[in-house]
Parts: structure tokens; C-alpha cells; sequence
């Protein structure tokens, strides 16, 4: 009797574990449709590197778009460089990057532990200030913020002697410094500050620590999430820095890559060049991203923003 | 601590870069130095060129030394439009044709003063006029035609036309019937894949060549009539039709790969992509005059040209005219025709040139540019006029109602006019 009550039960639970497996199959069916999907752009842009223009052309109708056949090679690499001075406008944007990355993660975790746990008169004021900036179009400013930075003092080496002389145009320091402070950087680290228990900074002051003690000591060690968060949204915006460089940077060895794109962009597009060159441009991008994949979704998933 | 640590990274940064920005100043010591703006940033050909004059007028004298930065042509606009705004405008600018009169009145630039001589010698349309000043002058000019395969027309019985005797609309309309039934899907490439100014560029020829114009060029001040007349709703019919019967579609890609891969049997397109076309399809390529519309074959001109920045000092003014005078030299004029494949300017350097003189294989371009070429309107509202132009001829494509789409452009036009008082005019 026993035996023949367990049967059905297995059999049950073997049709269970089938519905399941059954599910599981589909649902990896779907993931790995949808990573296609979202794979085709990157693979048509690699493999287009590899394709004369004319090729590239004829083949964009069909499946050989995505794949690497007929006349393949690196041709277009090596025009690129002729083009473009690829190395120095990836150097460029790398430099850029890490300063406004670097430097905002300081600044902006300050100005966010300043209005979330510091008591002052006007913070409520300071910080409706800064939250109603996000609302103003960077697009809406930038030409009186190039004749603002046009007419800003600036000291400088030239010769071994310091000079002293107005204009930030054609720099690294134009590039940079209006994109350090940052109203969403701010809103977000003075949000996640004020989730961090105030009897912390109470237990600290009791043992003497100053406000900058606190903020390094307790703040910034348990807001890891915010500051991973903070550097992998501000990192892309700065690496794909298109219109501010165009109208501030004259110098070509100061431009960073997304200004490099429009050298591509004559009266014919050379498509092949334009898919290598973003293909070299991408790939610092790509490596970044797989590299702290882990931290990317968890930060992101943490604090319920995406970019 | 906040201001101090961004004033600490201000300071730090402020100091770890400063280009070499001499702008036009003179430095007192040397030579003056003379920087030069152009949009050629990614065109080695173009850029191998202007080394070749600015080292040559360098060496030619000590008083003058030009210094030459490039721009991608995509951002060059943008660029020269923040410089103006910071007041940081070099002395030597290029500019596309069309773009002069709006920096002109925009006081971006100042008279050009090259002797007339010179630019009498030059092709009207390489020459940029606003209010009776020269303002702009071109080492060249490009133009547009229909590219044909001689053996496809022969064996659909279709006439060659000639510059003398160009396709009427009736023939031209009757060509493309007669292709698309030879087995072409789509037998006309307008190159409508393509966006931006090409569109005022390529197709508002077409309708002068009707009658219209994208605005009444008598007192600039409107584009009522000329825009919404009955000449041009009747071309923007036919442009309807043409994408509505088949002939012609937007799909691309832009240029004339579908020209080269017999995709289509007629190609509109430049003077830029001959070269190709002919190293492709050979003696069979026929570069033929544009349609007749009832007015005259038209096709646009005015292209990159020299202005000098209103900004720019006096000695360096000097300086910089002595350089364009120095750098319209016939040989010039040549090694920029034969790297870039466009018209020269000059009759001499046209003369001198292996693909547009006399018997270079390109010769019909220089032909089709002196016949027919008509600059775009000259007013500082052209930006305006130019994208209300393709606003309207996208719409019309698309299957827009012909009339109230050329009516909003009018009213677009007409606004942007009377909002800037008339432009001076």
C-alpha cells in the first residue's frame, strides 16, 4: 500500500522536475536569443572593421553583414591610423576620464556628506539648488559656459616661468573641472549617506573625531555601492564627451576619441575606418565594463538607479 | 573642506595643460603669426595641399608665419560658433559657400579685399557675395550630375542627352519608365539616404530649373511665391512621384555604391565620387548634364571657401590677405583639383588639371559648372531656409500633401526672417 502511494508521488515529482527542466530550457532559449540580439550590434561593428567599404555595402542587406566573409583583413586598422592620431585621442580621453571620475567621487561624496549629515542654516535651500539643476540641459548653457571658461584666469608653465593669462580654452583643465561637480553624483551619495545610521558620526565625535574624520573614517568605508555607482555612471558620459570638446578644444592634440569620429565623415563616409576606429574606441569600454560586470549590477540593482 | 578640495583640484589642473594658443596675436620677437582654421581634419590629401602653400609662403618671406590647425568638417561649425562666442576666432577661416552670409552679417568676418583681378578670375560661384562686399574666396568648386552607363541607355533605345540638348522632363520621366521595366527595381539613385544641407544642395536646383526657389531672391525677405508658387508645387508633385512610382527610394546607402554595383541606372550625385565611378564602370561611364526642367538645366555651386575673421588685427589682416593672394596660384589651385577630384577655380589651373582639362576624363564637370551652376541664396537666413527646405521635401517624400508642406516651410522661413528684421535687408 505504502509502495503504491509512493509511486504516483515520484512520478509526480519526476514530471515536476521535467516541467522545470522544460522551463529552464526555454527561459535559457530566450537569454540566449536576447544576448544575440543585443550582440548584434558589437558583431557587425567588428566585423565590418574587417570589410572594404564597397563589401560592407553590398553585404548590409543579409546575414553576411554579421559575418566575417570574403575579402577580410585589417586594412582599415591601419588607415585609421593614418587618419587619426588614434593613441594620442585614446590617451586623451583616458586622462580626462580618470580626472572627472577621480576627482568627482572626492568632491561630490563631500558635497553629499555636507547635506546629508552636517547640520547648517540653507542646506534645505543648497540642496533644492542643486537638485534643480539636473533639470537644465547641459546643451542649453554650453555656449555662455564657453565664453565664461574663454575668460577665466589661468596660470601655467611655459619656458620653466609661470605665466599668468586669462582663457581656459584648448586644455585638459576645460575638459575637466565643469564636469567634477555633479547635481546627480551629489543627489545620490547625500541619499545613500543619509541611509548610515547618525549614531555612528554621535559615537565618533564622542571620541573626538572632526567632521573630515568621520567622513573618512565611517561614511566613505561603508559607502563602497555609492561610490561604485557614482564612478560607472560618470565614466561613460566622460569617455563619450562629444560637443563640449568640439567647441572648447582647437588643438588636435588635446581632443579626445568621440571628436576623432567626425575625421572619418568627408564626403563619403569611409564606413570600414569608421567601424574600426570604433572598434578601438569601444573595446577600453567593453574591458571596463566586463571587469567590474559584478560590481556594475550590484551597485546598480543597490541603489535602484541606471544610466 | 568641500570648496577646498574643489579649489585644491581646480589650482592642480589649471596648470597641467595650456596648448599653445597664440590666436593672430603678433609676439613682438619674429615673425607674426597667422593661425589658420580648416575644416579638413581627416583628409590627408587636402591637409598634404595646405602644407605644401603654408610652407612655401613661410619660406617666401619672414614677416608672416602661418599656423594651421584642422577640424573634422562635421564639428567645424560648432567649433567656429564657440570660438566667435568666446571672442576667440582665428584670422584665416574656411566656410562652406552657403554659411558665408550668415557670418558675415553675424560679424564674424570682415571683407575679404583680395584684389579684383583675382577674383574676377575666378569661378562665380567659387566667390562669396553679401550686400555687393566679397567676403569668401574658393581654390575650387564641386558639382553635381546624373551618372549613366552608356551601354545600359543604348539598349533601352534611351537618348544620350548632351549639355546643348539636355533631357526635358517628359524624356527623363519616360527614361526611368523604360529602366525599371528593363528589370532595375529602383532605377534612380537621388541620393535621398543622404541628410542635412545636401538637400537644399541637390535638390533646390531642380527647382529653379522649375521656376520656384527656396526664397524670392529679389529683397530675401520672403520665401511666399517662390517656395509655394505653382512652378513649385508642380516639381515637388513630380518629386512625390517619383519616390511613389518606384523610381526612386530613400533606402541608401549614401553615395553611389548602389551606382557602381548596378543597383540603379542613373546616379545623382558629385563630382566626389567620379573617380570611383569611373576606376569602376570605365569608358562606359557617362557623366551627363542635369534634367531640364522647363527653365534650364540648374546644379548648385559654391563650396569651401577663405574668409578673414573680423577679429583679426591689423598687421595680421595684412598678413593674412598676403597669404591668399600667395596661396590662389594656378599650381595650387591644380594640386588641390587633382588630389580631391573637384573643379579648379581658375581657367588656368582648370587648363593644367589631369582630370578636368581639356582631355582629363572628368572634363564634363568643369563644363556642367560654368553652364549651370547658380549659388544658393546669400542671406544670412540660409541656415533656416535650408533646413525648412528639407523638412518639407522629407514630408513630401514620405507622402506629405504637397502644398500646406510647402506652405509651413514658407512660414518657417518668413518667421525666422521677420524675427531677425529682415536680416539688414
Amino acid at each position: 500500500m505504502a509502495e503504491t502511494a509512493r509511486a504516483p508521488r515520484a512520478r509526480t515529482e519526476t514530471s515536476e522536475q521535467q516541467l522545470r527542466r522544460r522551463r529552464r530550457a526555454w527561459s535559457y532559449l530566450v537569454l540566449v536569443g536576447l544576448s544575440v540580439f543585443f550582440l548584434f550590434p558589437l558583431v557587425f561593428m567588428f566585423v565590418s572593421s574587417l570589410k572594404p567599404d564597397g563589401q560592407l555595402l553590398s553585404d548590409i542587406g543579409g546575414w553576411r553583414a554579421f559575418l566575417p566573409v570574403g575579402d577580410i583583413s585589417l586594412h582599415n586598422y591601419g588607415a585609421v591610423f593614418d587618419r587619426v592620431p588614434v593613441g594620442r585621442f585614446l590617451l586623451n580621453s583616458l586622462f580626462v576620464t580618470v580626472a572627472i571620475v577621480g576627482l568627482g567621487l572626492v568632491v561630490n561624496s563631500m558635497a553629499g556628506f555636507a547635506l546629508s549629515r552636517m547640520r547648517w542654516r540653507g542646506r534645505g535651500l543648497v540642496t533644492s539648488v542643486v537638485i534643480a539643476t539636473l533639470i537644465v540641459p547641459f546643451e542649453t548653457i554650453a555656449v555662455p559656459l564657453v565664453y565664461w571658461v574663454a575668460h577665466l584666469p589661468i596660470l601655467f608653465l611655459q619656458d620653466g616661468t609661470l605665466v599668468w593669462d586669462t582663457g581656459w580654452l584648448d586644455g585638459y583643465q576645460v575638459q575637466i573641472v565643469p564636469f567634477v561637480a555633479n547635481a546627480f553624483s551629489i543627489f545620490l551619495f547625500s541619499q545613500y549617506f543619509s541611509t548610515i545610521p547618525t549614531s555612528l558620526d554621535e559615537a565618533a565625535r564622542i571620541d573626538g573625531a572632526g567632521w573630515f574624520t568621520i567622513y573618512r573614517r565611517i561614511v566613505v568605508p561603508l559607502s563602497g555601492p555609492a561610490f561604485a555607482t557614482v564612478a560607472i555612471l560618470t565614466f561613460l558620459p566622460a569617455w563619450n564627451q562629444y560637443l563640449w570638446p568640439t567647441m572648447v578644444v582647437q588643438d588636435e592634440k588635446l581632443r579626445p576619441v568621440m571628436v576623432g569620429m567626425q575625421y572619418f565623415f568627408q564626403d563619403n563616409p569611409a564606413w570600414g575606418e569608421v567601424m574600426a576606429y570604433t572598434s578601438m574606441i569601444t573595446l577600453p569600454v567593453l574591458v571596463v565594463f566586463l571587469a567590474f560586470q559584478r560590481s556594475f549590477v550590484s551597485s546598480v540593482a543597490a541603489s535602484g538607479v541606471k544610466g | 573642506m568641500v570648496a577646498a578640495a574643489s579649489l585644491l583640484g581646480t589650482v592642480a589642473l589649471t596648470g597641467c595643460a595650456k596648448a599653445s594658443h597664440d590666436g593672430a596675436s603678433a609676439d613682438g620677437g619674429g615673425p607674426t603669426k597667422i593661425t589658420m582654421w580648416t575644416h579638413s581634419a581627416g583628409n590627408p590629401g587636402e591637409l598634404a595641399v595646405y602644407r605644401r602653400i603654408i610652407d612655401d609662403f613661410n619660406a617666401s618671406q619672414g614677416e608672416y608665419q602661418i599656423v594651421q590647425q584642422n577640424f573634422p568638417q562635421g564639428s567645424y561649425n560648432d567649433a567656429v560658433t564657440a570660438a566667435a562666442a568666446a571672442r576667440k576666432l582665428p584670422c584665416l577661416i574656411d566656410m562652406d559657400g552657403p554659411v558665408m552670409p550668415n557670418w558675415a552679417w553675424a560679424g564674424y568676418l570682415q571683407p575679404l579685399d583680395l584684389p579684383a583681378s583675382l577674383t574676377d578670375s575666378l569661378l562665380p560661384t567659387a566667390v562669396g557675395t553679401y550686400r555687393g562686399k566679397v567676403y569668401s574666396a574658393g581654390y575650387w568648386d564641386a558639382a553635381l550630375s546624373l551618372f549613366a552607363r552608356r551601354s545600359v541607355l543604348e539598349k533601352n533605345g534611351i537618348r544620350i542627352p548632351t549639355v546643348e540638348q539636355p533631357w526635358t522632363l517628359a524624356e527623363f520621366d519616360a527614361a526611368v519608365g523604360k529602366l525599371k521595366d528593363s528589370g532595375y527595381k529602383t532605377p534612380l539613385d537621388l541620393g535621398a539616404a543622404d541628410k542635412g544641407e545636401w538637400w537644399s544642395y541637390a535638390y533646390s536646383p531642380m527647382l529653379q530649373s522649375a521656376g520656384g526657389d527656396e526664397i524670392d531672391r529679389s529683397g530675401m525677405r520672403t520665401a511666399q511665391g517662390a517656395l509655394n508658387g505653382p512652378a513649385a508645387v508642380a516639381f515637388f508633385s513630380w518629386f512625390q512621384k517619383a519616390f511613389k512610382e518606384g523610381w526612386a527610394n530613400s533606402d541608401g546607402p549614401v553615395g553611389n555604391q548602389n551606382f557602381v554595383d548596378d543597383k540603379v541606372a542613373l546616379s545623382y550625385t558629385g563630382v566626389w565620387n567620379a573617380k570611383d565611378a569611373l576606376d569602376k564602370v570605365g569608358s562606359d561611364l557617362l557623366i551627363l548634364p542635369p534634367v531640364d526642367f522647363g527653365k534650364g538645366p540648374r546644379i548648385g555651386g559654391g563650396s569651401w571657401q577663405w574668409g578673414i575673421s573680423a577679429g583679426c588685427g591689423k598687421a595680421q589682416s595684412e598678413g593674412a590677405r598676403k597669404y591668399l593672394e600667395f596661396s590662389f596660384q594656378d599650381k595650387y589651385l591644380t594640386a588641390f583639383s587633382d588630389s580631391q577630384v573637384v573643379i579648379p577655380a581658375t581657367a588656368g589651373a582648370t587648363a593644367a588639371s589631369k582630370y578636368f582639362g581639356p582631355d582629363g576624363a572628368l572634363r564634363q564637370f568643369a563644363v556642367l559648372s560654368q553652364k549651370f551652376a547658380l549659388a544658393r541664396p546669400a542671406t544670412p537666413g540660409y541656415p533656416v531656409v535650408s533646413t525648412s527646405f528639407e523638412k518639407a521635401a522629407k514630408d513630401i517624400m514620405n507622402g506629405a500633401d504637397v502644398k500646406p508642406a510647402l506652405d509651413a516651410a514658407v512660414q518657417a522661413i518668413d518667421s525666422d526672417i521677420k524675427s531677425n528684421n529682415g536680416y539688414g535687408n
